[in-house]
């Protein structure tokens, strides 16, 4: 019995999730001793490459319609029926979740998304995901046939068990796509949000948008990514895309460093899962620093330009 | 233009998370219910937008039990025209789906709108498992939208950009963050709920697929460090030994 893991390549390159999705699929196949087979839009001798991560078999096609769900749901079901599998393997980003629902209903399959670590198949298949904002975790279990998991960052760590195989071609021909393409605008140069593993962070305790090049100079020393709370975003001192929390992108970087920030129950249900948190707020009865690993009692505009001063000492010795 | 939009409850953003019988079942007691934000705040409001712009009709529809009237209620003293709940246990996202579907097949709506996911589930999969169902494209995490001439082009969050894409309709959509303006209902807006038509429907049966067998609660942190404000090369020194985060 196979199982079948579906990676997107962006401009024919794969991104961490990808390669955590490969291995996530390969121990899937240990424990139900079967092949763990991908399908993917990458070039042969790109996705042939994911070999090195576990997969036995690759299968690749090319495509102008990865943004249509439609599309990409009937390739990866012909896929699936070709190679005889009863799991799929998706990553929980933005593409894996817009086709997630369709693939479901398609395969006749239960899914859970966002499962945060390998399923347990003992006594049937179960996987544990994140509920309530990350307030607790619920463990599903399945009663199909046929199950589809969508995997969350850091769902299974990132090993090279293989090597390198020859792709094969998956014949798309006959599927078509119900929507057009009018234009793809990525942000160039920053690592985005859902993704970046270091991400500096500001509330209002700032006081207006102008302050903002602390918080930038701060993130530049580190490589990291810079996300606000909803008031800032809501009252345009900082573009939408940059809210984090409850209603805003839901993050789990390994460092997150919260500044001027109370630590609102909304605000952390979208920053909580993150590895590390630092808080620096003045206030030491802040609700945010119950959250944290490390805090610092001070103003931020005399503690963050001292930070990013003692990070670059560090970094040129 | 009819459209249809999808609302589903969640406890309030405040409510305390808690277990019983063995931490199998969700505690719901003093736990207050509101609509989803990405129901309330973006699908309805756009749907509300779209009406008035080309006219037509909004019905929102709930799978869920009688006490979801009072959020059903809301959706109506917002704006929307009419209501439908499907009388049933929302147990899994495939049945609530199905529902949705079982109830859109013979209404020809333009459009059918869900937001992007529960904020309490999180499962993110009614909106394409419909589309799948209706066989109409599905346009997710929607920030922006337009309609005209029977196309609609819709603005689609992805990781760092968007992608903008457009389709005739029938299409489903989910609603993410940005697609309109939250709208607080007025005095009136209430008063006109009340003889704004509700109707309840039976359910389908439907497989669930999968269920929750039980609920942990996450380990709970160690406590924090302080670090002295004036030492900060302490702390550096901390992200970078213990917690081997810098
Ligand atoms: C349904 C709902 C959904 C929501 N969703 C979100 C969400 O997704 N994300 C989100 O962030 N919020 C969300 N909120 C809002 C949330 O409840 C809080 O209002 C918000 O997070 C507060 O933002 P803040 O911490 O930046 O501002 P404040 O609460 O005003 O906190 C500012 C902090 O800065 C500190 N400070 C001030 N000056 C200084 C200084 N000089 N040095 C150091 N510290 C200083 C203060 O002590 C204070 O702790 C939501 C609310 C609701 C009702
Ligand atoms: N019980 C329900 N009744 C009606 N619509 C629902 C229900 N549950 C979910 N939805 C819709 O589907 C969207 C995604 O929900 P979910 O897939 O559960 O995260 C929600 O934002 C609602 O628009």
């Amino acid at each position: 019995m196979s199982v079948l893991v579906f990676v997107e390549a962006i401009n024919n390159q794969y991104k961490k999730a990808a390669f955590e999705a490969v291995c996530y699929g390969a121990k899937v196949a240990e424990m139900t001793q079967g092949d763990c087979v991908v399908v993917t839009n990458g070039s042969a001798d790109v996705a042939g490459e994911l070999g090195k991560y576990g997969a036995n078999k690759v299968l690749s096609f090319q495509s102008d319609n990865m943004h249509d769900t439609a599309f990409v749901t009937q390739a990866i079901a012909k896929a699936y029926e070709q190679c005889g599998a009863k799991q799929l393997v998706l990553c929980d980003n933005s593409r894996g979740k817009s086709i997630a629902g369709r693939l479901a209903i398609k395969l006749g399959a239960g899914v859970v998304t966002g499962a945060e670590s390998l399923p347990s198949t003992d006594g049937g298949m179960t996987v544990q995901r994140g509920v309530f904002s990350g307030k607790a975790l619920a463990t599903y279990a399945y009663s199909s046939d046929n199950n589809i998991i969508s995997i969350s960052r850091n769902a299974t760590p990132i090993v090279e068990s293989g090597s390198a195989v020859t792709a094969e071609s998956l014949d798309i021909s006959g599927i078509s796509a119900a929507t057009q393409l009018v234009e793809v605008k990525r942000v160039e140069g920053t690592i985005p949000l859902p993704e970046a593993e270091l991400v500096v962070s500001a509330g209002r305790g700032m006081k207006g948008p102008e302050n903002w090049g602390i918080i930038d100079d701060l993130a530049d020393v580190i490589g990291a990514t810079t996300a606000c709370s909803r008031p800032v975003s809501d009252t345009g001192w900082r573009p939408h895309h940059e809210h984090v929390g409850q209603t805003g992108i839901a993050i789990k970087p390994n460092l997150y460093i919260a500044i001027g920030i109370s630590g609102a129950i909304q605000h952390l249900a979208g920053v909580n899962s993150s590895k590390t948190i630092v808080v620096i707020n003045k206030d030491p009865e802040a609700p945010f620093f119950k959250a944290a690993d490390y805090g610092v009692v001070g103003d931020l505009f005399d503690v963050v330009p001292r930070l990013t001063e003692s990070i670059k000492k560090f970094k040129s010795a | 233009m009819n459209l249809l939009v999808c609302i589903s409850k969640t406890p309030e953003t405040t409510s305390k998370i808690g277990f019983t019988d063995n931490n199998t079942t969700f505690a719901t007691d003093g736990v207050q219910y509101i609509m989803n934000p990405y129901d309330e705040w973006y699908a309805l409001v756009k749907a509300l937008e779209v009406k008035e712009a080309l006219g037509g009709t909004v019905t929102v529809i709930n799978v869920g039990p009688a006490a979801n009237d009072v959020i059903i209620r809301k959706a109506l003293a917002i704006g929307a025209d009419e209501a439908v709940r499907v009388d049933a246990e929302p147990k899994s996202a495939v049945f609530v789906a199905q529902q949705i579907a079982a109830y859109a097949k013979d209404k020809a709506y333009d459009m059918i709108l869900t937001g992007k996911e529960t904020i309490d589930y999180s499962g993110g999969l009614v909106g394409g498992m419909v589309a799948e169902l209706m066989g109409t494209p599905f346009m997710s995490f929607v920030s922006n939208l337009d309609v005209a001439d029977g196309k609609v082009t819709a603005t689609c969050d992805i990781e760092g950009g968007v992608e903008v894409i457009s389709a005739s309709l029938p299409v489903v959509v989910s609603a993410s963050k940005g697609l309109a303006e939250q709208r607080i209902p007025n005095m009136r807006g209430i008063m006109m709920a009340k003889r704004k038509p509700l109707n309840v429907v039976e359910a389908q049966s439907a497989d669930d697929h999968v269920s929750i067998k039980g609920y942990t609660l996450p380990a709970e942190k160690s406590g924090v460090k302080l670090v002295d404000a004036e030492n900060m090369d302490e702390l550096v020194r901390l992200l970078h030994e213990e917690a081997k985060a810098l």
